[in-house]
């Protein structure tokens, strides 16, 4: 397969970026997104230039490591897929294919393709945990849990903190990923202690970091490679409402 | 140099409580003043970090990835054993530990691994303390399930995401601390030299992967969680930037390196399809719970479609030469014997390096939707790997690299060689001996992490109270430092022909086919020179763009595979040292008809390599192994 | 910052904000469509001119009516200014981008499709509230009076009709019927049925108002669902029900507005 590339490169966070077109040949359908770009990178590095440079790291799609925003959308084409896992067989023979880092303001580009998402790990800071210290619990079945609760929280807490929500996102907003983390432990027995205190803070946070407001689109989830639902961003309204303004 | 590994006295089951008790303890005040530094921030990592945090030391953690959260650990999928005999079905701690020493073909320490089964069961109820959503039946309580060559169900998970959900709890605790500023984290972040003050640990230098900078950061005690050097191999399971370099540093300033050649090959990885192929796509070993695994009896059929051929001309090899384990027979094992299919020109697949995991019978047994349930993500997985759909055709599974029970020799508190140098998780070499049983390393890496590390770093910080923070501008710092950054300019300088990948491929292609699954003295020995004529070819002719003042991915990828050169060569002599074959390590000339052959008589230790220079022999220190509960014998899963 | 405007300037809290006015924008659609449907009824806007009158005087009304232009412009501002908070959140767009292949085109551009409202309600208050309270308008001459202690209103013509009735009956009891009624007296009411019925004579006019809905109704069809995901509504049982209902909601209104105009053209 052949194709034609626009990439986005960018030196670093302060010098502007633009797209540079490359072309492609010998590529195995078989091969993944990201194998393409390492072919890329050989042939760029041969020619004494820098390869673009991308965050990738498991290549099985948990880690989330691996972003890019493939011909408009995050993880490319297919649904609940990270780029990693995203194979060439899925785009036609000869065609041009956009590759552009997440964009937020949340999100500064570091160099090329990779973005700075330590916001997620500020938001998880300040809340997104159950405050226990190690050793000072009890039996683990001394506290059940339904088990539609739990697998609830299981879809929830499957969130790979990709940022693929807020890079498809109109208002490059961070609900879905914000919403799953509070949905999980809201949902769970473990959470309900700190069940205010985690929504206000958490949602504070990202506020704060400038994630946008939601429109509820919908583009978070259907772009998720982990198809984490938009209901969890109910829950979390719901959680922050009711803790705000009618819990006592 | 005599090793001690300092196992406390006692009865097996008495000696890590007699330890606890008469640990020395630091009192609260005096550990705001202790700093520890933590690389990696895995399960081992993320979890020590998080509990020395809270027992109120200065933590700096060191990731090379953006966030902890992202470490490898999170790839884990099948589960993690707890000897909590929730089930009734006869589990218990002794068993656990027996299972693991006995999977661990008799060459780990009996001390350790007992511990580890001990504290098992409290990492199950840190963890659901902590919100991970483990899988539960509809009465509300943890569910298990039998793994990875065990006879009782001990397997606690969540969905095929076990190390995802482990490693987020880690880390959640982890961020709290985070949240609370008794932690401060470094991402990308790259440790690239140990510092040594008179003999001991206390700091390191940090590469700042975005802008290039040395930075030094003190601490009274290192500690270093950076988990496996499968990548050796260039193809494995690990995550692409998986690396030895912190280890590799720490063993050339004096930590002895334990039993390198012992690495795993994981049966059950989707097959190699070309030479482009970045990484392996480990298949959960859960699926052998199900599939049957298969090859034809005969070769002129191997290029058939499986669907065409009869039952009868099936060798199902794994029940046949293992009945009462068959299709669940250990890692080791199973990888051997698919191996063994292949080279006998019966492999499937375009490469013929593959053999058939089908689930024909379990769809016809149990019903599309049952199969769909226990594996649905899996199956999804290999179909948009593979582009074919594993409910109509079998499965193509072949074994791959996976994990490394080699690693940082270290004594029971987890201690190198070096004062105040820990190592933690699969970073270390302590508790799978030659092979690690399936669903073994989640348990091991939080063991560690949670309840060995807080214990016994205390018994060291003890003394170091009255130890100041030193600053940084001490010349031992300085000397780290630049040595540090003459490597890199060296490597920036050379500006040769072939890239760093051209010598990753060369070097993962050597270790494949001399030091891998099958290994002999002869091309053991012809391999180490291999090793060393590449060693020398890479520092004269690889080409490395960039500069080190940016975030340069080439120069990050040849400090590593710079590491690898020196440690593969290790690892072969290593095994070329171990005239026996022992779980993951098979040397041909040391077999049973095919079954592996140890010599314990010779070979019942560990062997603790000394660095002595780059380009000299290394020197191996023996650590005896004393069976003092179980009795050693042939490992048989027939 | 206390507890009311941290939550009220938080991103979620100014969702609330729009979840809840227009909700309540809603109600009124609701209100205003059915009182409207008297335009509908074949008496010469005898209905319809009552109902108004009744709208501009009853002194509920008129302070439900201050709430609901309060209401309008705290959704307007309110989404500005979320607009502006939301372009910030991506100083740089991309180079290519395909949200149509993750979300519907209504649910993104919320803003233009309210824009056009916007435009079309200034000209559709204009044309009939300004010059109902305003301008000039035509004159319905109606009659008021008691009759056996109840108040009735009624059209000349139809007063007309009625006296000759009476007048029949009284002749056929031989004069022992006594319509009883007294305070008989002439009204005179603006005719707002006649400006609707001339205004929509005009095709320029049905079709800025045929435009309007449409666009109303992809507004409603996400707004609808939307404001409640805003307000955390998340029942597995319900929110099915309620995206059923969101959908009939912006259809039925949308298009029963839309007859309106329609009605008088082709008439």
């Amino acid at each position: 397969m052949k194709f034609n590339l626009k990439v986005w490169r960018q030196p670093n966070t302060n010098t502007p970026g633009k797209m540079v077109d490359y072309k492609i040949d010998n590529v195995n359908p078989d091969m993944s997104f990201l194998e393409m770009i390492d072919v890329l990178n050989e042939d760029i590095i041969r020619k004494g230039e820098a390869p673009v440079a991308f965050d990738h790291d498991c290549r099985e799609g948990i880690c989330g490591m691996c972003s890019m925003y493939i011909n408009g959308r995050a993880h490319g084409p297919l649904k609940g897929t990270t780029t990693c896992q995203l194979m060439m067989r899925n785009f036609t023979d000869g065609e041009t294919i956009h590759v552009e880092p997440f964009r937020a303001k949340a999100f500064p580009v570091l160099k090329d393709l990779i973005v700075d998402r330590t916001a997620f790990d500020r938001i998880q800071a300040v809340g997104g945990f159950v405050s226990v210290n190690t050793g000072q619990v009890q039996d683990a079945n001394n506290l059940p849990v339904e088990k539609e609760k739990a697998d609830l929280a299981m879809d929830a807490a499957s969130c790979i903190g990709c940022g693929a929500c807020v890079a498809a996102c109109k208002n490059a907003s961070a609900m879905l990923f914000v919403g799953a983390k509070v949905s999980q432990y809201a949902l769970l027995p473990q959470g309900q202690i700190e069940r205010k205190i985690r929504v206000q803070k958490m949602v504070a946070q990202m506020d704060e970091e400038g994630f946008g407001a939601c429109t509820n689109t919908g583009a978070c989830s259907a772009e998720c490679p982990k198809e984490i639902s938009i209901t969890n961003i109910a829950r979390m309204n719901r959680e922050y409402l009711s803790t705000s303004l009618l819990e006592d | 140099m005599i090793l001690d590994s300092k196992i406390p006295e006692g009865p097996l089951e008495k000696k890590w409580e007699t330890y606890k008790s008469k640990v020395k303890l630091v009192n609260p005040a005096n550990k705001r003043k202790l700093e520890v530094i933590v690389v990696g921030t895995g399960l081992a990592g993320g979890a020590a970090a998080a509990s020395l945090a809270e027992l109120g030391y200065k933590v700096k953690t060191f990731c090379y990835q953006d966030s902890a959260r992202r470490a490898h650990s999170i790839a884990a999928q099948g589960g993690i054993n707890a000897a909590k005999n929730y089930k009734n079905d006869g589990d218990s701690v002794y068993r656990l530990f027996y299972d693991t020493i006995k999977g661990g073909d008799f060459r780990a320490r009996e001390a350790n691994v007992y511990r580890l089964a001990e504290v098992s069961a409290s990492i199950i109820d840190q963890c659901v303390a902590q919100g991970v959503p483990f899988a539960r039946d509809y009465g509300g309580l943890l569910d298990n399930r039998s793994f990875g060559g065990a006879q009782v169900s001990r397997t606690f998970y969540a969905r095929g995401q076990t190390g995802q959900q482990l490693l987020l709890g880690a880390y959640s605790a982890m961020m709290r601390q985070v949240g609370l500023g008794n932690i401060e984290q470094f991402g990308r972040h790259e440790m690239v030299e140990v510092v040594k003050i008179d003999g001991k640990a206390r700091g390191i230098i940090a590469r700042n992967m975005v802008t290039g900078e040395l930075e030094k950061h003190f601490g009274h005690a290192v500690v270093l969680a950076t988990g496996g050097y499968g990548n050796v191999f260039f193809l494995s399971t690990n995550a692409m930037g998986c690396n030895v370099t912190a280890a590799w540093k720490a063993h050339k300033s004096g930590a002895f390196f334990g039993n390198p050649c012992y690495t795993q090959i994981h049966p059950t990885c989707i097959p190699v399809s070309g030479d482009y192929q970045s990484k392996l796509t480990l298949m959960s070993e859960s699926l052998r719970n199900d599939g049957r695994v298969w090859v034809p009896k005969k070769q002129e059929d191997c290029k058939k479609r499986p669907q065409d051929i009869a039952e009868d001309d099936r060798d199902y090899y794994l029940e046949r030469k293992y009945p009462s384990f068959g299709n669940l027979a250990p890692r080791d094992i199973a990888s051997r014997a698919a191996k063994e299919a292949c080279d006998d020109g019966r492999g499937v697949g375009e490469s013929g390096l593959a053999v058939y995991l089908d689930f024909a019978d379990s769809i016809r047994r149990l019903g599309k939707s049952v199969v769909e349930a226990r594996y649905g993500n899996l199956f999804d997985m290999y179909h948009h790997i593979t582009g074919e759909n594993p409910y109509e055709v079998p499965m193509r599974i072949y074994p791959a690299v996976h994990y490394t029970m080699g690693g940082l020799w270290v004594d029971y508190n987890l201690m190198t060689t070096v004062p105040g140098l820990y190592a933690a998780g699969e970073c270390n070499f302590s508790d799978h001996g030659a092979n690690r049983l399936g669903a073994s390393a989640l348990m091991q890496g939080l063991a560690d992490g949670y309840f060995v590390l807080p214990y016994t770093i205390g018994n060291y910080l003890a003394d170091e109270i009255f130890t100041k923070a030193i600053d940084t501008d001490h010349p031992e710092f300085e000397a780290a430092a630049n040595r540090a950054k003459e490597r890199i300019e060296k490597l920036l300088s050379i500006n040769g022909n072939q890239t760093v990948d051209d010598f990753h491929k060369k070097l993962g292609k050597i270790m494949w086919d001399y030091c891998g699954m099958a290994r002999t003295a002869e091309g053991l020995t012809k391999a180490r020179v291999m090793v060393q004529e590449l060693r020398a070819e890479f520092w004269k002719d690889v080409k490395v763009t960039g500069k080190n003042d940016e975030l340069n991915p080439d120069l990050e990828k040849a400090m590593r595979v710079a590491d690898f050169l020196e440690l593969g060569e290790l690892m072969i002599v290593d095994a070329l040292n171990r005239n026996e074959s022992c779980g993951g390590h098979f040397r041909t000339e040391y077999q049973d008809a095919g079954e592996a052959k140890r010599n314990d008589d010779l070979f019942s230790y560990v062997a603790a390599w000394e660095h002595k220079g780059e380009n000299t022999d290394p020197v191996m220190h023996r650590e005896d192994l004393k069976f003092e509960n179980i009795k050693l014998q042939v490992r048989s899963y027939k | 910052m206390n507890w009311f405007t941290k939550a009220f300037t938080s991103t979620l809290g100014r969702k609330l904000v729009m979840a809840l006015t227009g909700l309540f924008l809603c109600l009124f659609l609701v209100v205003h469509v059915s009182g409207n449907f008297q335009l509908f009824k074949d008496d010469g806007g005898f209905s319809f001119n009552m109902y108004s009158v009744f709208m501009t005087h009853n002194p509920l009304i008129k302070t439900v009516s201050y709430l609901l232009y309060a209401t309008f412009i705290i959704h307007i501002i309110q989404s500005l200014l979320l607009t502006i908070y939301n372009k910030k959140a991506r100083p740089q767009g991309y180079v290519k981008n395909s949200p149509d292949k993750n979300s519907a085109w209504s649910s993104r551009n919320m803003g233009i499709l309210g824009t056009i409202i916007l435009v079309f309600l200034v000209f559709h208050m204009k044309d009939f509230w300004w010059e109902y309270h305003n301008g000039e308008m035509p004159k319905a001459k109606y009659v008021e009076f008691v009759q056996d202690g109840e108040h009735k209103t009624m059209t000349d013509t139809l007063w007309q009709s009625y006296v000759e009735e009476i007048k029949k009956k009284m002749a056929a009891s031989g004069g022992a019927y006594d319509p009883k009624i007294s305070e008989y007296k002439q009204v005179i009411y603006k005719d707002l049925y006649a400006e609707v019925a001339e205004e929509f004579k005009e095709p320029a006019i049905v079709i800025l108002y045929l435009i309007a809905m449409i666009a109303l109704a992809f507004h409603l069809l996400h707004g609808f669902q939307s404001a409640w995901q805003s307000l955390g509504v998340n029942h597995r049982k319900y929110v099915p029900v309620i995206k059923t209902i969101g959908w009939f909601f912006s259809i039925a209104i949308t298009a029963g507005f839309a007859a309106m105009p329609l009605y008088f053209f082709l008439k």
